[in-house]
């Protein structure tokens, strides 16, 4: 069992407690409709998983059921958008964003002030494998010129998320976990787009993570300290736009980073990375996520495989460490 | 874990492979009975995958693979073999108890079913265990692909048969609509598409969902040679695809009425069980009842 991890703003992690991303979304969107009657919810016969059917269940009216017709369901939203209504549309990411082109027109091109929530995603769906695993959505909605692209790392981040979404005008994309994660920030957090947080500094490595790995990489930073490794962790929610100051002010800092996600190294959070010190503070970069499929298995073989866990992301971060020792 | 008298796997293949019926027809119900008490066996001990809308298509499967396949068990790249594409990649348990029934699976894989390394996927994945016709999982995508292998069986001038197993939820994909244009076009004679229509989906009732009524007139509308049957009636199946293959000038449709959950009691259109996996005392229960 890991020993605590504490954040620099004094929240610490507990590892026997993990908590529900999808249900404290779902109930942010119920009390969001209290107060927002333009606030519309779509889903696409998974709102029993996505948990926008909390949502359903209490505004029946500004529900809307569209049956296993992804396209059909985007496509709606974006015409309740042009007339004066703010949809939430739902799915698991894989199957959303699996309809991309519809999004890339229909969504993006038209600026269409609609919310796409892609639940389900990476490895850590667990035992229903590849298909189900929304594990290159972030690559694709961050392509688009202006889709705002989000990924909570615990409930509170997701909640606040949530709200600041319903503000926000213009298209977004969140992913979020089927699994319950870690928690990483305390109650009175506020989600901000484009601001990166810094939960705890250290001097020889940078670990940028997103999503459920955030909760691992504080665990793992706690382990890496035992063994003299001081490590600055990032949670990086807003993937985009992303923070490139930021993660250039503790490159320059650390010298190393290393970007944690459960999601294909190519195209997410890994690769936003990557763009954003070429152009501003070049340093070496490890990215870990997913090189191959994903596949069948629990979570926690999941995470084990693909080094998401506080072991891997532990044993990746001294061989990145080593490997730099030794070209120097 | 059942034990089960095994059938010859020689035998089976002499018989498949000339697409003659590998068990008497009379035998059916029981080997039907087998694969349902192995599909809450391997859910059980996965804790995990869909009981609801696998054990609906027990008949399905095991009639078509049993009576009306031609495929050779040992060898799953055989080029003249009919084809079976399960488009509702979610009710694999059904599928996988079925393909090692016939020898295409070794019994004992079956209890790895959902797990890290396991080439039986929560849904099936072709380029791991290649006796599954494509990877599906993602509604709406087999009956395209089933298309694409009816035009090359017609394009190599072979008689191979291209069967394809929907989902009634999974008719509301568009895609599935534009296969549904597409085969009629080519008047692919040599495909045949079967709706598991257990009236249930994820969230709910397929009526209350996202209604497809009516189903068969529509399928008709799209051209297409339609046959409405009793899903858990082996003969009325047999018979149907008998019908399919006399048609020779558009593809055939065997809408299928099922009951989701079928043969155990507590799941019966009860829409709880369309993902989840039962406890220990319910799968005693749900064993003792299908008689394993
Ligand atoms: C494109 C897509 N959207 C959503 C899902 C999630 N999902 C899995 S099974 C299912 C319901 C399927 O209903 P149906 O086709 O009627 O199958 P059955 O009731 O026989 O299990 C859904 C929505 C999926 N697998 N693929």
């Amino acid at each position: 069992m890991s020993s605590a991890a504490q954040t620099t703003n004094g929240m610490a992690i507990v590892p026997e407690q993990k908590f529900s991303m999808r249900g404290a979304y779902g109930k942010a969107l119920v009390e969001l409709g209290k107060t927002h009657p333009e606030l519309v919810v779509l889903d696409a016969d998974l709102s029993s998983s996505t948990k926008s059917g909390l949502f359903g269940k209490e505004f029946p009216d500004r529900f809307f059921q569209m049956g296993i017709a992804e396209s059909n369901m985007i496509g709606t939203a974006v015409g309740l958008a042009s007339s004066g209504k703010k949809p939430f549309l739902h799915s698991f990411a894989c199957f959303v964003v699996g309809r991309f082109e519809v999004i890339k027109l229909a969504v993006a091109y038209n600026e269409s002030n609609v919310a796409i929530t892609g639940t389900h995603v990476g490895v850590g769906i667990g035992e229903d494998g590849y298909s189900q695993m929304g594990t290159e959505d972030l690559g694709m909605m961050r392509a688009l010129p202006n889709v705002i692209c989000l990924q909570p790392a615990d409930d509170v981040e997701a909640r606040s998320a949530a709200e600041f979404l319903m503000d926000y005008e213009g298209p977004s994309y969140m992913r979020i976990t089927r699994q319950n994660v870690y928690r990483v920030h305390d109650e009175n957090y506020r989600f901000e787009l484009g601001r990166g947080e810094v939960l705890r500094s250290g001097t020889d490595l940078t670990l940028v993570a997103s999503g459920a790995p955030v909760g691992y990489s504080l665990l793992a930073a706690e382990r890496l300290s035992g063994l003299g490794i001081s490590v600055e962790v990032i949670n990086m929610a807003s993937i985009r736009p992303l923070d490139g100051e930021l993660i250039a002010e503790s490159a320059r800092k650390t010298g190393a980073v290393m970007t944690v996600e459960d999601h294909s190294v190519r195209g997410g959070l890994g690769s936003a990375v990557c763009e954003e010190l070429a152009e501003r503070y070049p340093v070496p970069v490890m990215r870990t996520g997913l090189r191959e499929f994903g596949g069948s298995g629990t979570e926690a073989d999941n995470y084990r495989i693909h080094k998401l866990d506080v072991d891997g992301i532990t044993d990746n971060a001294r061989s990145f460490l080593e490997v730099i020792r030794n070209k120097a | 874990m059942a034990e089960r008298n095994p059938l010859d796997i020689e035998e089976v293949k002499q018989r498949a492979r000339k697409r003659e019926p590998v068990i008497p027809m009379e035998q059916v119900p029981d080997a039907v009975r087998a694969i349902r008490c192995d599909i809450i066996e391997m859910i059980a001990k996965a804790q995990s995958g869909h009981p609801g809308g696998s054990l609906s298509l027990a008949e399905i499967l095991v009639t078509i693979f049993s009576q009306k396949m031609r495929f050779d068990p040992s060898n799953p790249e055989w080029e003249d073999r009919d084809r079976l594409i399960l488009s509702k990649g979610h009710g694999v348990p059904a599928l996988y108890a079925t393909l090692s029934w016939l020898g295409a699976i070794p019994r004992e894989e079956l209890w790895t079913l959902r797990q890290a390394g396991s080439r039986l996927q929560g849904h099936p994945a072709r380029a791991l265990l290649p006796v599954v016709e494509a990877s599906t999982g993602s509604l709406g995508q087999g009956l395209s692909i089933a298309v694409g292998m009816a035009l090359a069986g017609r394009l190599d001038h072979k008689d191979y048969h291209v069967f394809c197993v929907l989902g009634d939820g999974e008719i509301q994909e568009g895609q599935v609509w534009e296969a549904a244009m597409a085969a009629p076009k080519w008047k692919l004679s040599n495909l045949t598409a079967i709706l598991d229509y257990n009236k249930g989906q994820l969230d709910g009732f397929v009526r209350d969902i996202m209604d497809i009524e009516s189903a068969a007139a529509k399928w008709r509308a799209f051209n297409w040679h339609v046959i409405e049957v009793d899903g858990h009636d082996p003969t009325a199946i047999a018979a149907a695809v008998d019908d399919a293959k006399t048609v020779t000038d558009r593809p055939t449709m065997i809408v299928a009425h099922t009951v989701k959950g079928k043969g155990v009691s507590f799941m019966e259109n009860d829409m709880s069980w369309h993902g989840k996996a039962p406890n220990e005392e319910q799968t005693k229960a749900a064993l003792a009842e299908l008689g394993c």
